[in-house]
């Protein structure tokens, strides 16, 4: 008799993606269990030992922005913070921490651990179990029964109003309206590697790298997962056997070295920023001014590149040894060397592991080398003459699905209540896994309380281009966000992330009603103040004239707004207040936005524009039940891709590879003839 | 793996593809998946066997059409309907890429009805207007610009239309756009590469770069948009209106111009006091006349109802033809014509002053007094040379100077440039407003650059640049166009 535990959703994999995903199905009132290979790694860094970066600290934000974890998370365990570009426009700027990993990891596990529903297990889960969704129809009533047997929800916090009400009507069985479908299957639990069963409704996939991993030095290749971890053997030929093809990828990471073995007086110093902004909407700027550490800056240069090219056929991927794909934007320092081949010199930037530690990162320099070449290679390079390996640079390949076969809610197509997220849909990056995993748990609670699942438009925020880019796009290698991937990027700001996708996060219950209400306050604020501005004119008085002088700023002819006087790229906000004595007393974060909008009022209006274009596109929707077959001038090619994809929307089926304007065209018309 | 591009449209089109009149020859193409099966039921070769089928693709082939129904070929004997050449194209390497028949017959309406008629009892269709093209852009064989230009040619009503549209369908137009179009993508991409990969992309000179692109990009632009209206003007024809008071001339220059060509549509239904409309050709250009009843402020409802009509022929017109009696003084009512006149050189269009009569001015002094005076009552930025009309003075009696007036007529809108020309045209007013909005963009490119503005913001307006251009090409999906651009071809009847 096997054993059989009941719970509503699983979480494989206690990973970035994962620990997001379980924190958003708890809160949300779901009993949910999270499943590791081992609890000490929850929430791990086994790569960079940062949280965010150009167009990485947009996701972290967004993240924050709709109730997750990541950005509190690292607000309490940063040791060094930075804007970036901020000699760029808005849309660039993007702020990165350095984290004390263990710390990180530690704090996480921490929030699971006082998570209310949430249940942390080390198992390695070994199958996923499925049914015909047509027999579950009979099994509707056992699953409903299922439900009711989970603890009575006490955990209500009081402050917590909005997440309350929806708790209630999640507990309210009536309202459970499970969205008949045809055909497919349907998610009835897992077993673990012991035999035991949990069975439940939702499981959400994040195993990141650790399925059939392998990690390859040079000629030495072990069977383990990330930094040494026991990797999971048994759950791909589960998969496999559900009908989800996987594929292989690879990707890598550079040595850790003994920080008292380096010569920083050879390096550039690179120090974190006077003022921390925090990452998360509910950190107290003040709380973030701690005492940071350094890192530095030093380069590769010709002798490196030297033994690296000598050495070239030793390493596995030229070798051919590696079977997985590799990404291009995040590469080794091997293939920088090959593809670069004409620049005499790259990056490195030292970087520290965390406070308890003297271990480095060594970031720019990951490599598969044998670890004699590591050891020379490293060694050439200024201020690591002397440096003393603690642990290898390896790359690590390992089996993963191509997100193609995703919804938008990151559920797969045909297989009902089974969710993936994080580096196990191709993707790589700890905040994009993050971003994956909150998605995915919000749509697996919102799809158990039979409520609208939550997709985020391209023009809404850097995780709907990261998700539209997967689950849309015929990615090749591991998907890396990058800011240019962002069309609409000067709308997508870092700093207006709140006000972005607040309200999803209030929809679907991650946001309460106070910080909900002071969201629509800031708007109010903002709205209010930019009004003002364009409303209050100056004259060309003496004592304005001297004040513009003394600002460098050219003399008044006629009477102007205190809004053309911001456009002025030698005035801001804070210079304008001699000539504003009346102005109300708003916060940092309203006057931000109000300099940005009115400074840049031209490039935002012209990219709205661009944005309702889009979206009309968006909003013309492709029925579930379109026959494209029935589309007879379709080219045999854009038939079989849009059949493949099975895409939400006109907007979505411009964005297929092998789908051309002139397909979409002869879709549109026919769209047409199928209204009327 | 990429898969051959094959059309599979279920049903088999023909049409005749060249007029039906008493040609020497006439084609029949047939197009579809049955094109085949379908031509060989009624094609006997040299020989009087069916061999469509065997036939290679892309060959030639002489035989006859017979009627397989009739009873002589019950008898196994041909009855002939016509001695043919066919020539057989297989999917997709056609022009619509569907499998693709064409029956070279010897021309005439009988001959080609009949064959049609035998291709259209096999269980083929009759195609609509335009309907092959449609196909040939369905299969991806043609691009939109392609397309709009296959229907112009068909609809072009003169030389130069032809020539342009010829041009335009060896994608002479599309080949430029996409230049333009790849070379603001080259832009965008490096912009692109520098916000993620600053360690490898230096941008410090990069502002002075563009703004060196963008000049350039700007310069080509202004070319294809300098004759664009003239082109389409040409293109479309040259909507002419003939002023002046009663008597002036008018309808003499209208029998004139009209009389020395052939009318290709004749009167429009209206009063004697109505406008009168006629198309006549000179050199290269098309005209479509109206005679106006004169813009006098009258009591008579009839005589109302023309002026109001005058009027909107002013106000549409692309020339404006003013005949004054040079005879006779100036009156009240020419000052408010050269009003309404000035209207419309305002917004775009030409205009010749014809001082008629001057065969009964009593001298050459007298007649540089009239035209002056007529002058004066232009009197708004003589400097200007858009607004300004031209001057001319002739006898429609006498014929006397009319033979410049069709050279300046033709001048005017660059008829003998734009023959001359090796460019391509934008003749469509749908790709030359695309490539204005595209060149708008890059002026606030250029905007951006000047204000010290960094990369990331030239991207918005390049970005602009380029699905504008795109419109052009059909690459920019719009939720309206295909609609837009086929409704002229009756598509979906």
């Amino acid at each position: 008799m096997e054993y059989r535990i009941k719970t509503e959703v699983c979480v494989i994999g206690a990973g970035h993606a994962g620990c997001e995903a379980a924190l958003a199905c708890a809160r949300l009132g779901l009993d949910t269990t999270i499943f590791t290979m081992n609890v000490d790694s929850i929430a791990m860094m086994p790569c960079n030992p940062h949280i965010g970066g150009s167009s990485k600290g947009h996701l972290v934000r967004e993240i924050d922005a709709l109730g997750g974890e990541m950005g509190k998370n690292i607000d309490k365990t940063f040791i060094q913070s930075k804007m970036l570009n901020v000699s760029k426009g808005p849309a660039v700027h993007s702020l990165r921490a350095q984290a004390d990993k263990a710390e990180y990891s530690k704090e996480m596990r921490r929030v699971l651990e006082g998570q209310e529903q949430l249940h942390i297990r080390q198992a390695e889960v070994t199958e996923i179990l499925l049914e015909e969704a047509e027999a579950s129809a009979a099994s509707e009533d056992k699953l409903r029964d299922k439900a009711l047997d989970r603890p009575e929800d006490t955990s209500a916090s009081s402050e917590d109003k909005a997440r309350n009400k929806s708790r209630d009507r999640s507990t309210d069985r009536s309202e459970d309206s499970i969205v008949e479908r045809k055909g497919g299957k349907r998610v009835t639990g897992v077993r673990i590697v012991t035999g035991t069963v949990y069975e439940c409704r939702a499981v959400i996939v994040c195993t990141g790298t650790y399925l059939n991993a392998r990690c390859l030095v040079g000629e030495c290749i072990t069977e383990t997962g990330p930094s040494g971890m026991q990797r999971s053997e048994l759950l791909s030929a589960s998969l496999e056997s559900a009908g989800i093809p996987l594929r292989r990828f690879k990707t890598g990471t550079p040595a850790r070295m003994d920080g008292r073995s380096l010569d920083y007086s050879k390096m550039t110093v690179q120090q974190g920023d006077p003022v921390v902004v925090p990452f998360s909407y509910s950190t107290d700027p003040a709380e973030v001014q701690i005492e940071q550490f350094p890192c530095y800056l030093t380069y590769t240069n010709e002798e490196t590149h030297h033994i690296i090219r000598e050495n070239i056929d030793r390493s596995p991927i030229y070798a051919g040894i590696i079977e997985g794909t590799g990404p291009r934007y995040c590469p080794s320092i091997e293939d920088k060397v090959v593809k670069f081949a004409e620049k005499t010199r790259h990056q490195v930037f030292i970087e520290p592991e965390g406070r308890g530690t003297n271990e480095v990162y060594v970031d720019g320099m990951s490599s598969s080398m044998p670890d004699d070449v590591q050891q020379r290679m490293y060694r050439t390079v200024p201020g690591l003459e002397h440096c003393e390996i603690i642990k290898n640079a390896y790359a690590i390949e390992y089996d993963c699905i191509n997100a193609n076969i995703l919804k938008p809610t990151l559920e797969i197509k045909d297989i009902y209540g089974l969710f993936c997220a994080g580096q196990f849909n191709g993707s790589s990056g700890y905040e994009e896994a993050a971003a994956q995993g909150l998605i995915a748990g919000i749509n697996a609670a919102m799809e158990f309380k039979g409520k609208e699942p939550l997709i985020i438009e391209r023009s809404e925020g850097y995780i709907g281009v990261l998700i539209d880019d997967l689950v849309s796009k015929d990615n090749r290698e591991p998907y890396r966000m990058m800011t240019s991937r962002a069309e609409y990027r000067l709308l997508l700001r870092q700093d207006n992330a709140d006000l972005r996708l607040r309200r999803y996060g209030y929809r679907v219950g991650l946001i309460t009603r106070e910080q909900y209400e002071a969201l629509c306050n800031k708007e109010e604020a903002i709205h209010k103040e930019i009004e003002r501005l364009k409303r209050v004119k100056v004259g060309g008085s003496r004592p304005v004239q001297e004040f513009l002088a003394a600002k460098n700023s050219a003399e008044l002819k006629t009477a102007c707004s205190l809004a053309e006087l911001l456009c002025r790229p030698e005035l801001d906000y804070d210079a304008l207040a001699g000539l504003d004595p009346d102005r109300p007393k708003y916060s940092r974060s309203v006057t931000e936005q109000v300099e940005i909008e009115i400074r840049y009022e031209g490039y935002i209006e012209r990219q709205r524009r661009q944005v309702e274009q889009f979206e009309k596109l968006e909003r013309r929707h492709i029925p579930e039940d379109i026959d494209y077959d029935e589309v007879k001038s379709l080219r045999i090619e854009a038939r079989q891709k849009l059949k493949q994809y099975r895409p939400a929307s006109i907007g979505q089926a411009t964005r297929l590879s092998g789908v051309t304007p002139a397909d979409v065209q002869v879709l549109l018309i026919y769209l047409e003839k199928f209204k009327k | 793996m990429a898969l051959p591009v094959k059309n599979t449209n279920e049903d088999t089109i023909a049409a005749a593809a060249t007029a039906m009149t008493e040609a020497g020859i006439g084609i029949i193409r047939v197009s579809g998946p049955e094109a085949f099966s379908a031509c060989d039921r009624i094609f006997r070769n040299a020989a009087g066997k069916r061999a469509l089928l065997s036939y290679a693709a892309n060959t030639i082939h002489f035989g006859h059409i017979v009627d397989p129904e009739s009873p002589a070929e019950a008898a196994k004997q041909m009855n002939i309907v016509d001695e043919v050449m066919i020539s057989v194209m297989k999917s997709p390497h056609s022009y619509t890429t569907e499998d693709t028949v064409e029956i070279n017959s010897h021309g005439g309406v009988y001959v080609m009805n009949r064959i049609l008629q035998l291709v259209l009892d096999q269980g083929v269709r009759l195609a609509e207007p335009g309907e092959f093209t449609k196909r040939a852009f369905f299969g991806g064989r043609i691009d939109l610009a392609e397309a709009e230009a296959v229907m112009d040619m068909i609809s072009s009503q003169n030389e130069f239309a032809m020539k342009t549209a010829a041009r335009q369908m060896t994608g002479e137009v599309s080949s430029k756009i996409c230049s333009l179009r790849e070379r603001v993508l080259h832009e965008l991409a490096f912009i692109e590469a520098a916000i993620d990969d600053p360690e490898n992309y230096d941008t410090e000179s990069y502002p002075e770069i563009l703004h060196t692109a963008v000049a350039g990009l700007i310069e080509e632009m202004d070319a294809l948009l300098l004759y664009a209206d003239d082109s389409r003007i040409i293109k479309e024809g040259v909507r002419t209106a003939i002023i002046g008071r009663p008597n002036a001339g008018k309808s003499s220059l209208m029998n004139y111009l009209v009389g020395s060509e052939r009318a290709i549509v004749t009167e429009i239904a209206g009063t004697t006091r109505d406008t009168l409309e006629e198309s006549v050709r000179i050199g290269g250009a098309l005209l479509h006349l109206t005679d106006t009843a004169g813009i006098r402020e009258t009591e008579d409802i009839v005589e109302q109802i023309g002026v109001g009509r005058a009027r909107q022929a002013i106000e549409d017109a692309d020339l404006v033809i003013f005949v004054i009696d040079a005879s006779l003084p100036l009156s009240a009512e020419e000052k408010e014509i050269a009003e309404a006149m000035e209207k419309a050189l305002h917004r775009g269009a030409k205009g010749i002053v014809l001082l008629n009569k001057s065969d009964l001015v009593k001298s050459e002094l007298a007649l540089r007094e009239t035209e002056k005076e007529a002058m004066d009552l232009f009197h708004a930025n003589k400097n200007s040379k858009i607004s300004s009309p031209l001057f001319l003075s002739a006898s429609l009696l006498t014929g006397s100077g009319m033979g410049l007036l069709k050279e300046e007529i033709l001048r005017l809108f660059h008829v003998g440039e734009l023959k001359e020309r090796n460019e391509p045209y934008l003749v469509s007013r749908r790709h030359a407003e695309a490539v204005s909005n595209a060149r708008r963009s890059l002026d606030l490119v250029r905007q951006s650059i000047e204000a010290g503005l960094s990369e990331d913001f030239y991207s918005i307006d390049l970005m602009n640049c380029y699905a504008e251009l795109g419109k052009i090409l059909g690459e920019q999906v719009e939720d309206d166009l295909a609609e837009e651009i086929f409704s002229k071809f009756c598509l979906g009847k």
